[in-house]
């Protein structure tokens, strides 16, 4: 079992968001930078996978050299080695497109990310690598196990889920409860030292969009505060006042 | 050129978040004196889809071919792709959700498009074709330039006010060819809760944190709900603990809503939360504690014991109607 876990390199849940440069850069300034939540379960669940099955796990990120301590992290949870693509990527099918050039050279039996980056939360890299790729694509898939060369899974739909089968090779987009996170240990975080990191250069894209500028939302007026003993006096605020009932 | 729009079908209508897609397609074709097309995927009686005229479309594709009856990103992929070319579309229209996120990837890899997700106003075509989408989880903005000679972009909710006209749009029969390679996956089978209001759909949604002490004192929330008209979610915590099912979880790892009216029932507010309801027009939250965060991104807020107050609040909206 051959699998390639893609991360992405973005701001702790918590960050305060800022921009500089005219609004054109965004503000890294004592920010936290964390491996995305959701890739974070896909990476998990493909440890699991390792574990049960055997194999061999590749940790794959597009980004620049500030990915490395979270592609060294992912190491040491457990992934062989990884693979970098150095640039700074602004558009999904950009990176999409990274991707899949790494994936054509590696014939994985599965292509493990989250369902969307907590940055962007476009959610389609996923299905812009599997269609890359001329193979199929699911997301957001919230249970994996592999069956000979079956995968069966369960698909989050409205209201409820969906349960799967599909041959391998495939592209899934997970969240939670796939796995639950796992954190490094002691003797994970010697050995990823030495594991392999390979640094490759971007292929050429079209460019297809390009960030202009930030903005952040106007801010937020102040609550109003209703005293319990009057709570009743809310429906009628939202309907004269707020006018949403 | 024209603009093609993607509506979604809840059994055999067209779901309101795509009526706002149509709005908004079609309002692209007015500026750009061209026509908007709908596409329709699945069971539907024509004058449902006729109805898509009232929201500026001229024409509606139907494909109804008996594969496609479930939800299925890659046939619906490739369906998409077949009626951009044969439209000629360089405007690709779909409301934000994780089937039309997937099939309009899967399709601008298919066509070499651009596609931005996401976008929540109307483009600028000023200079280019600029569109502000939201990022980070709905606390910024980017304003994107879409070079592609197609582009595809994903609409979140209340990106526009979907306004009903009195046109009626000709439904025409769609029916490219299928390939086996969008099939392969088997549906073993489905769990869905039935009779449910969509979350994302929703005009209102109340939603109950661990505030709510346990699922056996979920009542008055439900009651409050129901009295509303309102879908119900929940919190992290909640869903964690199996107090809820895990498709109610709104939150930055869960569901992200956009309603008119967002109330939070005993949720203390944390950042994770807050990302899910952020895009909300109003917020209301109750919770016992007068410090918390919730309040501080709240338009209204009520401290104290939820227990009492819900079925006051049932009452009253009962009362007003």
């Amino acid at each position: 079992m051959k699998i390639l876990v893609c991360i992405t390199n973005v701001p702790d849940t918590t960050a305060k968001i800022s921009f500089t440069d005219n609004d054109t850069k965004f503000n890294k300034a004592g920010v936290q930078y964390i491996i995305g939540p959701y890739d974070d379960y896909a990476l998990a669940r493909a440890v699991e996978l390792k574990e049960k099955l055997g194999g061999t796990i590749t940790v794959l990120n597009v980004g620049e050299a500030e990915s490395d301590p979270q592609i060294r992290k992912a190491l040491a949870i457990g992934a062989d080695d990884a693979i970098r693509v150095n640039c700074d990527p602004q558009d999904s099918y950009f990176t999409a497109a990274q991707i899949a050039a790494i994936a054509k050279d590696g014939s994985y039996d599965l292509i493990l990310m989250g369902r969307e980056s907590i940055d962007f939360n476009s959610g389609v890299v996923h299905s812009l690598v599997g269609e890359m790729l001329g193979i199929p694509s699911f997301s957001p898939v919230m249970k994996l196990d592999i069956e000979g060369s079956t995968a069966k899974f369960a698909r989050e739909i409205e209201g409820g889920k969906e349960n799967l089968e599909a041959p391998l090779p495939l592209v899934l987009g997970c969240q939670e409860p796939i796995a639950e996170w796992k954190i490094p240990n002691m003797r994970g975080i010697m050995t990823a030292r030495t594991k392999p990191l390979k640094v490759v250069e971007p292929v050429a894209v079209d460019e297809l969009a390009t960030l202009d500028k930030y903005t952040l939302p106007a801010p937020k007026g102040a609550c109003k505060m209703i005293p319990a003993d009057q709570a009743e006096t809310l429906i009628s605020l939202l309907k004269t006042e707020a006018k949403v009932l | 050129m024209s603009i093609l729009i993607f509506v979604e079908l809840d059994n055999g209508s067209i779901k309101k978040t795509s009526l706002e897609a149509v709005a908004y397609g079609a309002e692209i074709a007015k500026v750009k004196g061209t026509t908007a097309t709908v596409l329709a995927i699945g069971n539907a009686e024509a004058s449902e889809l006729a109805s898509a005229g009232a929201y500026g479309a001229s024409k509606v594709l139907h494909a109804n071919a008996s594969e496609l009856a479930t939800e299925n990103a890659m046939a619906y992929a490739s369906v998409l792709a077949a009626a951009v070319q044969q439209e000629g579309a360089e405007v690709v229209i779909l409301p934000k959700s994780g089937l039309c996120d997937s099939m309009g990837a899967r399709a601008a890899a298919k066509l070499g498009a651009s596609i931005v997700s996401g976008v929540t106003e109307l483009p600028d075509l000023t200079d280019g074709f600029k569109v502000k989408r939201s990022i980070y989880t709905g606390k910024a903005f980017a304003t994107v330039a879409v070079k592609g000679a197609i582009k595809i972009l994903g609409i979140k909710k209340n990106a526009i006010e979907a306004i009903a006209g009195s046109g009626s749009a000709e439904v025409v029969g769609f029916s490219p060819a299928l390939g086996g390679g969008d099939f392969v996956a088997k549906v073993i089978s489905q769990e869905k809760a039935s009779g449910e209001l969509s979350l994302t759909e929703a005009d209102i949604v109340v939603s109950g944190g661990r505030g709510m002490k346990g699922p056996e004192h979920w009542q008055p929330l439900l009651d409050l709900a129901q009295s509303l008209g309102a879908a119900t979610g929940c919190s992290k915590p909640v869903s964690d603990l199996d107090w809820r099912p895990h498709h109610e979880h709104i939150g930055q790892t869960g569901i992200k809503v956009a309603p008119n009216l967002y109330i939070a029932c005993g949720i203390s507010g944390a950042i994770q939360h807050l990302a899910g309801v952020n895009s909300s027009k109003v917020i209301v939250a109750i919770n016992k504690d007068p410090e918390a965060p919730f309040f501080k991104a709240a338009d209204y807020g009520i401290v104290g014991d939820v227990f009492d107050i819900l079925p006051r609040l049932t009452k009253a909206v009962k009362e007003s109607k």
